[in-house]
């Protein structure tokens, strides 16, 4: 197995409380596609944090690309950050740019020629819905519009791990079908998923996705293995895994 | 394809420059400015007042006057004669030179005035000289006594030492006025540390995507960089334009006044062309100080 991101022992606190993720230890392989349920306050977006590089845990061993960042010096992160696509919860649109520019965004970071950034800019703005309104501003987006901006600007530079936090959460199902159907073509390119959802039809979409349930703070599954191909799961026992009812 | 790349560099610097946003810049430019104006005034001061002692030593040095105080006339007339001849005939002396009594008159007129006869009110003679430079005093002492030998009222006035205390006066405001320099180049660094500490903590949401997205923190370092520095050169012309208004003001007032001392203590075009690189070297501060302070600031964040 060819390990793109490594977990070992890892436990995370913010300053002197309780951790709030513990003893978490898994292995996801390059191309894979990964889901991250459980409820609220379970730590999926903490575990998040720690993938794109928002936040260091403060013991064990985190592993991306197959260095471990947690002693890295902090100079070499961007080089890390940008094989990485974030979708942010509350999407982090810059308030002060256009939806053009916010996806723009990392391939100018990136140091992209602008002549090479405004197709694909375009494109991924018209495969998201959003081609008629580039030049809009976040403000003036719906709650939906921006999340399929923010969806853009993570999967325009071709990412080698996509991060996504509730992804589909304030598009319609039909929208939903879409984004998901652009995280598979992306992951068919190599890219490694990993979605945090309650969604659960979302899940069973993917077939061949794999799914972490986070409780408290700690993998369900102490062994770190990964399974519960969804749709192969009867819906009763998938429910009873994501801990409700399906 | 030139052209090409030059549109895309533009294009990339226009994007680029919207990463923050635009907008009121707030007072910043103009506090710049008032740094600049004082800053550029002070300056002008230590230019000046340098050009100023540097022109008195080249002036002053080696100059004496030889100042015969005999009531008789004819006498006095005698003993200026004979001391002027003698020093004449001096090795290393050089630039002798009797005072004209009637010079000597009309320089004391606002004080004895017109009125009383040269008979009544009898003033000394009064004889110029210069010494090579590097003269010890101990070979003008031995003149001084020479010249007792001739006119035993006589008396040596060193140039130097009855401008002394003008001159002393001169360098302490010219160290002053260094001091404002100084100070203020500290405070306007001052000034704009707190302005891009401010505007770091404004602009942190976006940063921190920023930063999330892959930037580094010299790309984000530059984006306070560049604006500081716009501020910077706005503030800077504009301290520059009023302060180089009053310099010319001052320098009208100045030339009218009819004193040698007032002629010293101006700013020659070459001294002159030295101001304009205040507000550039302004800039390059605000910009230094601004990519440290955001620099030191991003360091504390992952």
């Amino acid at each position: 197995m060819n390990a793109i991101i490594e977990f070992e022992n890892i436990g995370l606190r913010y300053g002197a409380d309780e951790e709030v993720l513990s003893d978490i230890s898994f292995s996801l392989s390059a191309g894979g596609f990964y889901f991250l349920t459980g409820a609220s306050g379970a730590g999926k977006t903490s575990l998040l944090r720690l993938l794109y590089l928002s936040q260091r845990p403060t013991r064990g061993v985190l592993k991306l690309f197959g260095e471990d960042v947690v002693m890295m010096h902090r100079n070499r992160l961007p080089g890390f950050r940008r094989r990485i696509g974030v979708v942010f919860q509350d999407f982090r649109l810059v308030p002060h740019l256009s939806a053009h520019d916010n996806v723009a965004l990392p391939l100018r970071l990136a140091g992209m020629d602008e002549q090479e950034i405004g197709g694909p800019v375009e494109e991924m703005l018209a495969w998201v819905g959003l081609g008629e309104r580039a030049d809009a501003l976040p403000e003036s987006l719906s709650g939906g519009e921006q999340q399929r901006v923010a969806i853009a600007r993570a999967v325009i530079g071709r990412p080698d791990i996509l991060v996504a936090d509730e992804p589909t959460g304030n598009v319609d199902p039909e929208m939903a079908k879409r984004l998901l159907g652009l995280f598979e073509a992306l992951n068919r390119l190599g890219t490694t998923i990993v979605i945090a959802t309650h969604d659960l039809p979302l899940i069973s979409m993917i077939g061949h996705a794999q799914m972490m349930r986070l409780d408290k703070g700690r993998l369900i599954d102490p062994t770190g293995s990964l399974r519960f191909p969804p749709r192969n799961e009867p819906a009763a026992l998938l429910g009873r895994a994501l801990g409700k009812p399906l | 394809m030139r052209e090409a790349g030059r549109w895309s560099d533009r294009a990339a610097r226009a994007a680029r420059s919207r990463w923050l946003p635009e907008g009121r810049r707030g007072p910043m430019p103009w506090i710049i400015a008032i740094m600049m104006f004082l800053t550029i005034l002070a300056a002008a001061a230590v230019l000046s007042l340098s050009h100023a002692l540097r022109q008195m030593h080249g002036e002053l040095r080696g100059g004496y006057t030889v100042q015969i105080v005999e009531a008789n006339p004819a006498l006095r007339a005698d003993q200026t004669r004979r001391v002027a001849a003698m020093l004449r005939a001096e090795k290393g002396i050089g630039g002798v030179a009797v005072v004209p009594e009637a010079q000597l008159r009309a320089q004391l007129e606002p004080w004895i005035g017109t009125d009383s006869p040269p008979e009544e009110l009898p003033i000394p003679a009064m004889i110029d000289m210069e010494a090579a430079p590097g003269t010890p005093p101990a070979r003008i002492d031995a003149l001084a006594r020479r010249i007792a030998a001739i006119a035993p009222s006589a008396r040596i006035d060193a140039h130097e030492r009855y401008l002394g205390p003008v001159e002393r006066l001169m360098r302490a405001l010219m160290w002053l006025a260094a001091g404002l320099v100084a100070l203020m180049v500290g405070v306007t660094a001052a000034v704009v540390m707190l302005a891009a500490r401010s505007a770091h903590a404004t602009h942190r949401a976006t940063i921190d995507i920023m930063h999330l997205l892959g930037a580094t923190d010299i790309q984000i370092a530059r984006l306070f960089q560049r604006r500081m520095g716009m501020d910077a050169i706005f503030g800077g012309t504009i301290g520059l334009a009023t302060a180089g208004a009053m310099l010319w003001l001052l320098g009208t007032r100045m030339s009218a006044i009819d004193a040698e001392l007032a002629g010293l203590v101006r700013l020659p075009l070459p001294l002159m062309l030295l101001l304009p690189l205040i507000p550039l070297g302004g800039a390059l501060l605000a910009m230094l100080t601004a990519r440290i302070t955001v620099r030191r600031a991003l360091e504390r964040t992952l």
